[in-house]
């Protein structure tokens, strides 16, 4: 571990916890979180005035200090959880059996993915549940969702944890494989029917739609909850095993603005998309204003010499005339096949979101075929939608379904080049991996010479392009530019230059 | 400087008795911002109570509230201080035709830029304040990123240089709260100098208090079944999720109307009050009155 050397730290704080800290800014950092010298030495202060003990004050008072972007609060989350997780050796995977309860159970992995715990004896947890068969943890589980009892909740989390995710000390694995076998063995949809169908009791005879729902919503944000507390255990232990930086090595993720929009998880995407709103708004702002400002119009010849009379004719006072700044015309196409499908979503999105900055905005999408899906944006407020239908409407198949930008580029040089004017941005969103069709680049020059210009986004880092079927270097070079789009910091960046 | 909180626990109660509920963080950081002598940005969606926040702190101080409006165009002469030009002319004039006075030009100079023809605008009033004061920077996100710099002498040492007077340098250290609807990226200088602060739409326990303690003659079921629908709401994608003051209109409509018990037909039919996009209203709709598909599946 580096030590840091942020000045001189504020006395009355014990050796021990300054090291821990330290390594938690590092950490922070390294995550990608911006933490600077004063806002460290801040929260040294910050933590001088909170009781130590008190843990939910004590984390806000770092995030207060440290945290200065709402995109951040998930990693901070992380790295704090393992940075000060509740210890002791009760969660130490080693001896396992011996903490306070005495029981000498090893629940280590009994081969491979079947520690169904089924008749597997004890699992000693916190307290009351020591010879707990799978029945009572099954109507433990049940209660504790019933209620929504946070303290049920959490023991049911350990003792399934300890039971059922057969966890193996020294494994160098994150931990969402035993979070996978510890929710497998505890049938959480089947808990779910069970409990709909109580609720379904309670109320006596039929739920309307609204009272299904939210029950619904209810025993779902419980089953979330325990979801948590289980991978919250899981990580207690992990940390407890294998240390604190291997940890937050293995756990470290990208921050939201930082995913890879070709490699993004399920979770990831919604996070995406949740952050592409106020992206765009903040995009327009800025657009509007830059607009506005730091603008002038061209020299107003006659009024300059108007006014140059009072200066007996010399121009010593130029004048302009009034800004009128011209909005550029967008054709965008994009390649909505397989792996590059998100990255086109995300930037049809985004450029139609801030539609307003520009004065027309035409899309077209392909895979080997190509067809014109202006419409399903215009009339509608609600781009999800409009892109929903995109990707299931638009026909965009003509032979095989593999990507071939050289016919969809004939097509749409066929029947839409001529409108292509001399104001029109065009922008490509591609891979370029051509399936070794033949590349028709020749029409890329040509609608380079009528368009005011020709960019290339490509989700593909750089040191993969060109390589196997990729030809981006081939149609890069009649671009006014190519432009490697991987995640949202980098769409965003080329999205403000364009307006 | 004496501290104005004894802990975390006492804000809270304390914005508790002014019918702020607080959760842990906001407690936490007006507790810390006293503290630490540092500003709050608060940031957060639009009606989660923001500047509800500065409010209410300054309720439970007894401390007047100087609240600073931003917008595009806020100028130094409009947030920190103004000489009043008419009167220093009067001043002049007046000077000019006693003339057996004679008074020197330096005298003149130093007459007429002297604090009482200075006009304090909001900041400088904060800083110059004899009695307790809560400064409100309402939607700083607002201001070019120019005229963030005015801010930033007085968040960091809470004084205000004026080169004809010197530097007027706080009596007493005013909490300073500065709200941000995040509109645009605020800039890094102004951020280190803050405490920062993300209120989000409460958790449905909160929400639930909220209501409670807000609308008067709700009873206990309909504020559960108020929190929990609109809950369900957020969750659905939508353009602007419903936000808190817009929960408090809705649970009042509903009151006005006599309901006792939310069906479908009267959430459908009070959804504008919600929401405020046609698309949303119908897309809610849509998801309220149709069963889940998960439970179809189930059951």
């Amino acid at each position: 571990m580096t030590v840091i050397d942020d000045g001189p730290a504020p006395a009355g704080l014990g050796q021990p916890i300054l090291e821990l800290l330290n390594g938690f800014v590092i950490e922070l950092r390294n995550a990608g979180i911006p933490v600077s010298l004063t806002e460290n030495l801040d929260a040294m202060y910050a933590i001088k005035h909170i009781p130590l003990e008190d843990r939910e004050a004590f984390k806000y008072a770092l995030a207060a200090t440290m945290v200065k972007n709402q995109n951040h609060w998930k990693a901070f989350e992380t790295v704090f959880e393992i940075y000060f997780s509740i210890r002791g050796s009760e969660y130490d995977l080693k001896n396992q059996g011996d903490n306070a309860d005495g029981d000498d159970q090893e629940n280590q992995d009994d081969g491979d993915g079947e520690g169904e715990g089924e008749g597997e004896g004890p699992g000693s947890g916190g307290g009351g549940g020591r010879q707990m068969t799978p029945e009572e943890l099954a109507q433990m589980l049940y209660n504790a969702l019933m209620s929504g009892d946070q303290g049920l909740m959490r023991m049911v989390a350990k003792v399934s944890v300890r039971r059922f995710a057969g966890m193996e000390p020294g494994r160098p694995v994150g931990g969402t494989y035993y979070l996978y076998r510890t929710l497998r063995n505890l049938d959480l949809d089947g808990v779910m029917a069970k409990l709909m169908e109580q609720a379904g009791e309670q109320v006596g005879g039929e739920m309307t739609p609204l009272e299904q729902r939210l029950a619904n919503d209810e025993y779902e944000s419980r089953v979330d909850q325990l979801r948590k507390e289980i991978e919250a255990e899981i990580r207690r232990r992990l940390v407890a095993d294998r240390g604190v930086e291997a940890m937050a090595k293995t756990l470290r993720k990208p921050l939201p603005e930082d995913v890879d929009f070709m490699h993004a998880s399920r979770e990831e995407m919604v996070k995406l998309r949740r952050a592409i709103y106020p992206l765009t708004r903040k995009l327009a702002v800025r657009l509007q204003r830059k607009r506005l400002h730091g603008r002038r119009g061209a020299l107003d010849f006659r009024n300059t010499v108007r006014h140059s009379l009072s200066y007996g004719g010399v121009p010593a006072e130029p004048k302009f005339r009034r800004p009128r700044p011209k909005k550029p015309e967008i054709m965008i196409v994009a390649d909505i096949s397989g792996s590059v499908a998100a990255f086109a979503r995300f930037t049809l999105h985004l450029v139609y979101a801030i539609s307003g900055q520009f004065s027309k905005v035409r899309a077209f999408v392909f895979i080997d075929g190509l067809d014109e899906v202006t419409k399903f944006f215009e009339g509608t407020e609600d781009i999800v939608d409009a892109v929903h239908r995109v990707n299931t409407e638009a026909d965009v198949v003509w032979v095989d379904g593999h990507s071939d930008y050289g016919h969809a580029f004939e097509v749409f040089w066929e029947r839409y080049g001529k409108e292509i004017g001399p104001r029109t941005t065009v922008l490509i969103l591609g891979d370029a991996r051509n399936n070794y069709h033949s590349s028709q680049s020749w029409i890329i020059k040509e609608i380079r010479a009528k368009a005011r210009s020709v960019f290339w986004l490509n989700p593909e880092p750089r040191s993969y392009w060109d390589t196997g079927d990729s030809i981006v270097g081939e149609y890069g070079q009649y671009c006014n530019g190519t432009f490697e789009c991987r995640n949202l910091r980098q769409l965003e960046g080329f999205v403000d230059n364009l307006a | 400087m004496a501290s104005r909180f004894e802990s975390v626990p006492v804000v809270r109660e304390a914005l508790g008795k002014v019918d702020y509920l607080a959760d842990e963080g906001i407690a936490g950081v007006v507790y810390l911002a006293d503290r630490l002598g540092k500003p709050v940005l608060v940031e957060g969606p639009a009606g989660t109570g923001k500047t509800q926040l500065a409010k209410s702190v300054a309720e439970i101080l007894g401390a007047r509230l100087i609240r600073l409006q931003c917008y595009e165009g806020l100028d130094e002469a409009k947030a920190l201080y103004e000489w009043n030009y008419k009167k220093q002319l009067l001043r002049i004039q007046a000077e000019r035709n006693s003339k057996e006075s004679g008074q020197s030009w330096d005298e003149m100079s130093d007459d007429i830029f002297s604090n009482e023809f200075l006009m304090t605008r909001p900041l400088l009033e904060a800083i110059r304040a004899d009695d307790r004061v809560v400064l409100l920077i309402d939607e700083v996100d607002r201001l070019e990123v120019e005229t963030e710099a005015l801010l930033l002498e007085i968040l960091s040492d809470y004084q205000v240089s004026i080169p004809e007077l010197g530097t007027i340098t706080a009596k007493q250290i005013p909490l300073v709260f500065l709200t941000s609807n995040n509109t645009r990226e605020l800039s890094e200088a102004l951020k280190r100098r803050c405490l920062f602060l993300h209120i989000d739409y409460p958790d449905i326990e909160r929400e639930r208090q909220i209501v409670l303690n807000k609308v008067p003659d709700i009873s206990e079921h309909l504020a559960d079944q108020v929190a929990r629908i609109v809950r369900t709401i957020r969750n659905i994608e939508l353009k602007k999720a419903p936000s808190v003051s817009e929960t408090l209109d809705w649970a009042n409509t509903l009151v006005l109307l006599g309901v006792q018990n939310i069906t479908e037909a009267e959430a459908v039919d009070t959804l504008h009050i919600l929401l405020k996009y046609q698309t949303d209203i119908a897309k809610a709709a849509k998801e309220l009155t149709s069963t889940p598909s998960k439970f179809q599946k189930t059951s």
